[in-house]
């Protein structure tokens, strides 16, 4: 089947959910992703919204982070105060999936804003969960669209923390969580360097070059000894995401947003 | 007790110039109309406070109401950018807006801090972030037992509180279900909170467990049908999301925007003739 490189993004981050995860949800690409994992390999999957579902189940995709089907089909619907103080910051989220802005070598998120902060050249939307879900879930996984705008060398402002300076920096801050493990993109996957934990190349999407990748990093990438390359989307996987999208752009006339 | 008054009457007794007003709903039951009700009586001032400024706080923004804007994340949902907001960040229009941001989990300990009747709120966050460095109210304390360094914020107090919900019975005791976001704590964390519902009901049967605010600890209750337009209000009415995208055209542009709240919010008594006026508009188009 062909597909476009926006679905093999969506499909490559799925695949990185285990079927006995508990994963916090942002809204857009995070919550594409999430819903098709469970849709397809991970059934079982805990989906956590930071407006109060947990456990939502949504048939189709929530437009904002508290739609009324994602509390219909949850398990429960707890305060938005307890989803951060007991189930966040308690340690019982194994999976923060987040999207961003922007996004720099160690996996720092920008959210807030484009040029001085005072002066801004782009007002970004704010912080929202994400720097408590970075900074607390057990894992991170971040899901953009890659180009010189969104991969940069020097964010503007760090909303929420991936490895800091690099190397043991996270830790030396004393941040719970181990971070964020993968960026995915359109074009390829990234994990933290052993070390220096700096996000390197570790697996290229089928037909996507090297050059390509590099044209479309604002620092100077660097490809893992071993880059694999990601297994193309499988029949099942590219049915199940179109169902949901179609089942999506029927219930609210759009498609469930890619910022 | 909670007095049964129209929204009009509310908004004048208790919404004053200077106030820190929390008009809150986390996606679900947003006071749209109270928020329409504050920019028809034209208050001035305000200090703004809420998670997700969304709509509400755009009109408001726009109109010249807020001097302030606490907040954690401003974007339209499933959209894209607040235009007014970012208007006023930008380019000061139509006034400077002093901004404080959080996070999520910081406005919603905040939040539950200030119902508590506790100074401030502590929670392990921002370590690494520049948000403190924005923002010198979040402060970093060392915990006392452990020496774990931790955030501290102080807590949200409003001087009065919006919220809608789905129903009150006629004492003015209030149901509300599905996604409470934090309207239970703005609620309480509030020196006076106004109440817009659906409807008025003899018995709320509310089943046990059920987050009900007690007439004695709130100031008004209002009955404003759809007063969560474009919000939903669960068991109601659903989030009209069309809405929502209309909106980026409409606040895209300041003239655009002006003639607008003239037009459908100025130019209206109340939100029901509000409502009609704007289903007339969208049936011509």
């Amino acid at each position: 089947m062909n597909y476009s490189t926006n679905e093999m993004m969506t499909v490559a981050a799925s695949r990185r959910l285990g079927n006995s995860s508990v994963c916090f949800v942002g809204i857009g690409l995070p919550s594409k992703a999430a819903n098709l994992a469970r849709l397809t390999h991970a059934p079982d999957v805990v989906l956590i919204y930071e407006s109060g579902p947990i456990g939502a189940k949504p048939s189709v995709l929530p437009l904002s982070i508290g739609d009324g089907e994602l509390a219909e089909t949850a398990d429960t619907v707890v305060p938005t105060g307890e989803i951060f103080r007991y189930w966040l910051q308690g340690g019982r989220i194994d999976v923060g999936f987040l999207g961003a802005a922007q996004v720099d070598k160690y996996g720092n998120i920008n959210t807030t804003v484009i040029g001085d902060y005072y002066q801004p050249k782009v007002r970004l939307p704010g912080a929202g969960g994400a720097p408590e879900i970075a900074g607390s879930a057990k894992q991170v996984l971040i899901i953009l669209k890659q180009s010189h705008r969104t991969f940069v060398d020097k964010l503007a402002f760090i909303t929420s923390v991936g490895f800091g300076d690099g190397g043991d920096h996270r830790k030396r801050l004393g941040l719970p969580g181990d971070g964020p493990v993968a960026i995915i993109t359109d074009l390829c996957i990234m994990g933290p360097e052993q070390g220096t934990n700096e996000f390197v190349v570790t697996s290229l999407h089928p037909g996507v070059t090297r050059e390509q990748v590099i044209e479309n990093t604002g620092w100077e990438i660097r490809f893992a000894v071993n880059v694999a390359t990601t297994e193309a989307p499988r029949a099942e996987e590219l049915e199940a995401l179109r169902a949901l999208e179609a089942r999506t752009a029927a219930a609210h006339g759009q498609t469930g947003g890619d910022e | 007790m909670a007095e049964l008054l129209s929204l009009n009457q509310a908004v004048e007794r208790f919404v004053s110039n200077g106030d820190t007003v929390a008009l809150e709903g986390f996606t679900h039951l947003i006071p749209t109309a109270a928020a329409h009700e504050i920019i028809r009586q034209d208050r001035k001032d305000l200090t703004l406070v809420r998670m997700t400024p969304d709509l509400v706080y755009d009109l408001l923004i726009g109109a010249g109401c807020a001097k302030k804007l606490v907040f954690s994340w401003g974007g339209n949902p499933g959209v894209g950018s607040l235009h007014r907001l970012r208007d006023a960040v930008e380019k000061q229009w139509p006034q400077p807006l002093e901004i404080e941001e959080h996070s999520h989990a910081d406005l919603a300990n905040a939040y539950v801090a200030g119902a508590s009747g506790l100074p401030f709120a502590v929670l392990r966050a921002y370590l690494g972030s520049d948000v403190p460095k924005v923002n010198p109210m979040i402060k970093f304390i060392d915990c006392p037992f452990t020496g774990e360094t931790l955030a501290a914020v102080p807590s949200v107090r409003p001087d009065v509180t919006v919220i809608h919900a789905q129903k009150a019975d006629r004492k003015g005791n209030v149901l509300i279900a599905g996604i409470l976001g934090v309207q239970k704590e703005a609620a309480l964390a509030a020196k006076r909170c106004i109440v817009t519902v659906e409807e008025i009901v003899d018995d709320l049967q509310a089943p046990m467990n059920a987050c009900v605010l007690p007439t004695w600890a709130l100031t008004a209750v209002c009955v404003v049908p759809g007063g969560a337009r474009p919000s939903y209000a669960h068991g109601y009415y659903e989030r009209d999301n069309r809405f929502y995208q209309q909106w980026d055209l409409i606040a895209r542009n300041r003239n655009t925007f002006t003639a607008w709240v003239d037009e459908f919010i100025r130019g209206t008594e109340d939100f029901s003739a509000f409502q009609a006026k704007l289903a007339a508009q969208q049936e011509a188009k």
